[in-house]
């Protein structure tokens, strides 16, 4: 498990390459990227009117994992925190939504309730975590993934959180004169809030605070020496996360219709991690295509064998790894990078062409 | 139907057999996933995750399904048993069962696994009007036909169980230090809730200590010194095999020697008491419903011997300790005798009609004596279970059958 | 009182199973500078190897000495064929490669032998040490073997040209090259001892907890808690941490009204992450400063 300064050296490729494409040559290549997100948020829009209900509600829970590991991202890619414990935002932000909706209050608005509410306990467990560097901190956050489940279950908190039996949630039916389905709505909902979330994420990265948060992963002690406060953006770096893994969580929640302690196990943290390096540590679209092998690789490992469906993912994981190290965002970068050296190289040849 | 009553290894029962013989009833109805050569039927387990030791229910069940198939199949028609993984994680089984039911067309759930995953799926199933048909688990909430119609048990409920270990404790040490041991989840708190049920009003004075353990925890012994220290002469057992064996064999260890009742989820011979020692299980009390294909008492029993042939020929890598694949082939024969009974009225509604009307069906497997037994009023096919004691070799039944169910 | 004293050497006999393992950890962590989230898993399956041996009718000591053989052999092949070809890539795409390990092995450990428990024969005897019931005459064992495989590795480092090779390799992997060590093979020594320790361990936890192929996954978690509690960089400190990690969670089981049994393990880790706030780098770890 890495020290800081390990992370931050892995996860600096990716700011770096972005930084770098809005510099001079490149710029074809930041249009061609914003033509490529425009694409992909016209092809969210249409989706759920061509695929069955059962495929809508598959790519739901991928935007919601999507959104889940980009507030791990947030907190390990940009800021260099290591955090096993994000399983347990999630299941904060989706009990928090299953408490109130049982309180009749519509799901629309658990979403602020469940982010305020992971804000706050991911601020709280920030502050202790600034103490903690590298595996000490994993460990902290493992504790915090470890006893979710024991606290959700505990006798102490069993009026609210329903206990071993978990909480279930009605099916928000669409807002009438909408011409969708339930699943189709639930669909538009996530995509609203996922999209909002995303461009605020990125809008995070690219501000004085983003570059204030990346700093510190890449030199922490330069940075306080150069007047950041340290503390302040670390505290609120995990509070954010908190905030967007919780919000993740609470559309979970609403889309699977049900909480039970026994779903926000350690093992989801790890699904989490898994999500985060698969699509690429420290970039924002990489982790909705985390979101997308957390959910589909399972499904496709199982389909192999049943009896041996773990080892197959396994293997499919080192597959993926010896592949591409650095996740499906490095070598989309790498690809663009071909690409636009190849259009260049045509371009020049066929003006050379044209002049000759 | 003629290859069926050909002399075949199928541990099909009597009754069933005249069931099948009656000639169909209705004209044709089939609902989704039926076809005249083929019913679909859906399936959740555990395949991989925490909980993967349970997987083996859902392969020897599909095994069995084989050997109905490779003899005919039920009234001509194959059984295409579509068992999909879910980890024991809720979210998954939502989206395994939506497929199920949306892309595959199933035209039921049979016995998914696990208490949270089936109360994750149980408003869609319900609302969709799919069957949840003999969830396999032993929740007490399935048995619940006003309010969902389309989910049923199986299984004698955990708590009717406890119930029955107070009932014992009340008779036998009716002063006694009682002290629970559970697991901390669902089931676990299911069977506490059935001893304090039964116990009434004596529940406080005699609950002399309540400890829970996570699957996590490599021993019980911290809890189990702590039973002994606090003078308990009643211990209920109610924890998975290899923490019921670490309890047994640590309370041998410690020289204690309280009226020990274990529950049935840990009560396989070879499978819990074996590594815990036999010489440490003697005396212990339990309760079955099945037979334990590792008490040696059965080994010349038909139905047991059935079951052997079954699983060398269909199962031959499955566990033949493992009670969960007598579970699993025992799901199978329910079910079978559900769809016999149907006939060719094969829709949805008409599979809860016919498993809501189940009278004195035995699976082989089921200890002599107890009988399936569904109403339209009554969704929990498996009511009775009996006491046994253990002699150091194999368990002692005694006492009469356990019935009945209790409010949930 | 009497329930304190019980339950504190319950808690070391149980602190036995984590202590084992959090010196497996170390010795990995002194190796390759993180954890190894499958040490757990491989360790399982190095006891399924020795229990298949025990199986086809192999004396206990045979078996026992062929197992951690064949781990110490089968960690430097897991170094050499997995963990070589990665080892540029980024520590969290690595920290990934050995959870999907984990999951190979765990799934194979049950398809292969199954998920029903086995017991596991101990050298020691299950007798109760000196007649009290407490401890058993293996948990003893498991003590002594904890200590004797910590003095060892105490006089392999800081007394054998390896031992310091092996040491120099992990802490300045550029500079120990330039004196001419072979810092890749150090790192496969490294992972061959740490599986032949955490065959030794699973060999010993596997009689208390029974064998199946989930057997590791509670225990690495408390191996893991030990270790940190201890630092990560003191074998020494690993070992008193896993002891007091078993006797923590007892108290806190036995002791705390209420809250109790229900939520000691996190308990247990609270107060672990309290030590932690004060002791940023364990008890017994030193603080790494780092250098702009």
């Amino acid at each position: 498990m890495p020290e800081p300064e390990a992370i931050a050296v892995e996860a600096a490729a990716a700011p770096a390459a972005e930084a770098s494409s809005s510099a001079g040559p490149a710029t074809s290549w930041r249009s061609r990227r914003r033509l490529a997100i425009g694409a992909v948020v016209i092809l969210g829009l249409l989706a759920p009117l061509v695929v069955q209900n059962f495929t809508i509600f598959q790519l739901t829970m991928v935007m919601i994992y999507g959104l889940a590991i980009l507030g791990l991202n947030l907190l390990t890619g940009f800021n260099g925190q290591f955090s096993l414990g994000h399983s347990a935002f999630y299941g904060i932000g989706a009990y928090t939504t299953a408490i109130l909706m049982s309180q009749n209050i519509a799901y629309y608005w658990t979403l602020p309730g469940a982010g305020v509410v992971c804000l706050v306990v991911g601020v709280l467990f920030g502050l202790p975590a600034l103490r903690l560097q590298g595996l000490y901190l994993a460990l902290a956050t493992f504790a915090l993934a470890v006893a979710m489940p024991q606290l959700l279950k505990s006798h102490l908190l069993e009026a609210l959180t329903g206990g071993v039996q978990g909480i279930v949630i009605d099916k928000p039916d669409p807002p009438p004169g909408v011409p969708f389905n339930a699943d189709q709505w639930l669909y538009y909902f996530t995509l609203a809030v996922v999209l909002v979330m995303f461009a605020g994420a990125a809008s995070l990265v690219r501000s004085r605070t983003g570059r204030a948060i990346m700093a510190i992963r890449d030199h922490p002690t330069a940075a306080a020496a150069m007047g950041i406060n340290t503390a302040l953006y670390k505290t609120l770096t995990f509070g954010v996360s908190a905030l967007y893994t919780g919000v993740a969580g609470a559309l979970g929640a609403i889309v699977v219709q049900f909480v039970a302690p026994d779903s926000f196990s350690f093992f989801l943290s790890i699904s989490f991690l898994v999500g985060l390096v698969v699509g690429g540590v420290g970039s924002i679209p990489g982790s909705l295509f985390g979101g997308v092998f957390v959910l589909f690789v399972p499904n496709i490992a199982e389909r192999v064998s049943t009896g041996l469906s773990g080892a197959i993912y396994g293997v499919i994981l080192l597959l993926v790894i010896f592949i591409m190290p650095t996740g499906a965002a490095g070598v989309l970068r790498r690809a663009g990078g071909w690409l636009t050296d190849a259009w260049r190289f045509l371009e020049t040849q066929s003006k050379g062409r044209r002049t000759s | 139907m003629r290859n069926l009553t050909r002399r075949s290894i199928l541990a099909a029962a009597p009754a069933a057999m005249a069931f099948a013989a009656l000639p169909a009833r209705a004209a044709k109805k089939y609902g989704s996933g039926v076809t005249d050569t083929e019913i679909k039927v859906g399936n959740t387990c555990f395949y991989s995750g925490p909980a993967s030791s349970y997987g083996t229910i859902g392969k020897s069940e599909a095994a069995y399904f084989k050997m109905v198939n490779d003899q005919g199949g039920v009234n001509r028609r194959k059984i295409d048993f579509i068992s999909l993984d879910d980890a024991y994680s809720p979210p998954k089984t939502v989206e395994q069962t939506r497929k199920l039911v949306e892309e595959d067309g199933v035209l039921l759930d049979l016995n998914p696994l696990g208490t949270p995953t089936n109360s994750a799926i149980q408003h869609y199933l319900n609302s969709e009007k799919v069957p949840q048909l003999f969830v396999a688990t032993g929740a007490s909430k399935w048995d619940n036909p006003k309010k969902f119609p389309w989910t049923m048990g199986w299984q004698p409920s955990y708590r009717s169980e406890g119930h029955a270990y107070a009932v014992h404790i009340l008779a036998h040490q009716p002063n006694g230090k009682v002290a629970v041991l559970y697991q901390n989840d669902d089931f676990g708190k299911d069977y506490l809730n059935g001893v304090k049920q039964g116990l009434g009003d004596k529940a406080n004075s005699m609950l002399v200590a309540v400890a829970s353990y996570e699957t996590t925890d490599p021993t019980v012994d911290s809890q189990i010194i702590d039973m002994k220290s606090k003078g308990a002469d009643v211990f209920v057992n109610c924890a998975i095999p290899k923490c019921a064996a670490q309890a047994i064999r640590k309370a041998a260890e410690l020289g204690w020697k309280p009226l020990h009742i274990l529950s049935s989820i840990g009560n396989s011979v070879a499978v819990t008491l074996k590594p815990a020692g036999l010489e440490n299980s003697k005396g212990i009390i339990s309760d079955f419903y099945l037979k334990d294909p590792t008490d040696p008492q059965w080994k010349n029993d038909a139905a047991y011997l059935q079951w052997v042939a079954f699983m060398d020929k269909y199962y031959p890598d499955g566990d033949k300790t493992d009670i969960n694949n007598v579970i699993g082939p025992s799901y199978a024969q329910t079910f079978i005798q559900v769809l016999k009974q149907c006939g060719d009225d094969l829709t949805r509604a008409s599979i809860m009609r016919q498993a809501a009307s189940l009278h004195n069906f035995r699976v082989p497997m089921l200890l002599p004596g107890i009988t399936i037994n569904t109403s339209p009023t009554d969704f929990a096919p498996i009511k009775q279970i009996q006491m046994g004691r253990f002699d150091g070799q194999r368990w002692q039944l005694f006492g009469p059958l356990i019935a009945g169910q209790l409010p949930a | 009182m009497q329930l304190l004293l019980q339950q504190v050497v319950a808690g070391i006999a149980t602190g036995a199973i984590y202590a084992m393992m959090a010196l497996g950890v170390v010795m990995i962590y002194l190796a390759i500078d993180h954890l190894n989230f499958a040490q757990g898993e491989m360790a399982t399956f190095s006891t399924f190897l020795a229990w298949q041996m025990i199986q086809w009718g192999w004396p206990y000591w045979a078996a026992f000495v062929a197992t951690v053989a064949i781990s110490f052999v089968g960690g430097i092949g897991v170094e050499r064929i997995l963990f070589r070809p990665i080892r540029n890539a980024p520590i969290l795409s690595q920290v990934v490669a050995f959870i999907a390990l984990f999951s190979i092995l765990n799934s194979s450990d049950g398809e292969i032998w199954n998920f029903t428990i086995k017991s596991f024969p101990t050298p020691f005897g299950t007798k109760p040490l000196f007649c009290i019931g407490l401890v058993s005459t293996h948990q003893a064992g498991m003590v002594a073997v904890t200590v004797v495989i910590l003095a060892l590795l105490y006089l392999f480092f800081r007394g054998s040209r390896l031992g310091l090779a092996m040491r120099a390799a992990a802490a300045n992997p550029e500079s120990a090259r330039l004196v001419g060590i072979r810092v890749g093979w150090m790192v496969a020594l490294g992972w061959g001892l740490s599986t032949a320790i955490g065959a030794v361990a699973g060999m010993l936890i596997a009689p208390v907890v029974f064998l199946d192929p989930n057997m590791m996954v509670g225990v690495l978690i408390y191996g893991f808690a030990g270790a940190i509690l201890g630092g990560m960089s003191s074998p020494g400190g690993a070992v008193i941490g896993g002891f007091m990690v078993g006797v923590i969670e007892n108290l806190a089981g036995t002791f705390i009204p209420y809250v109790g049994q229900e939520l000691k393990l996190t308990v247990a880790l609270v107060v672990i992450v309290a030590v932690l706030m004060v002791r940023p780098a364990g008890i017994f770890g030193r603080v790494s400063v780092s250098r702009v």
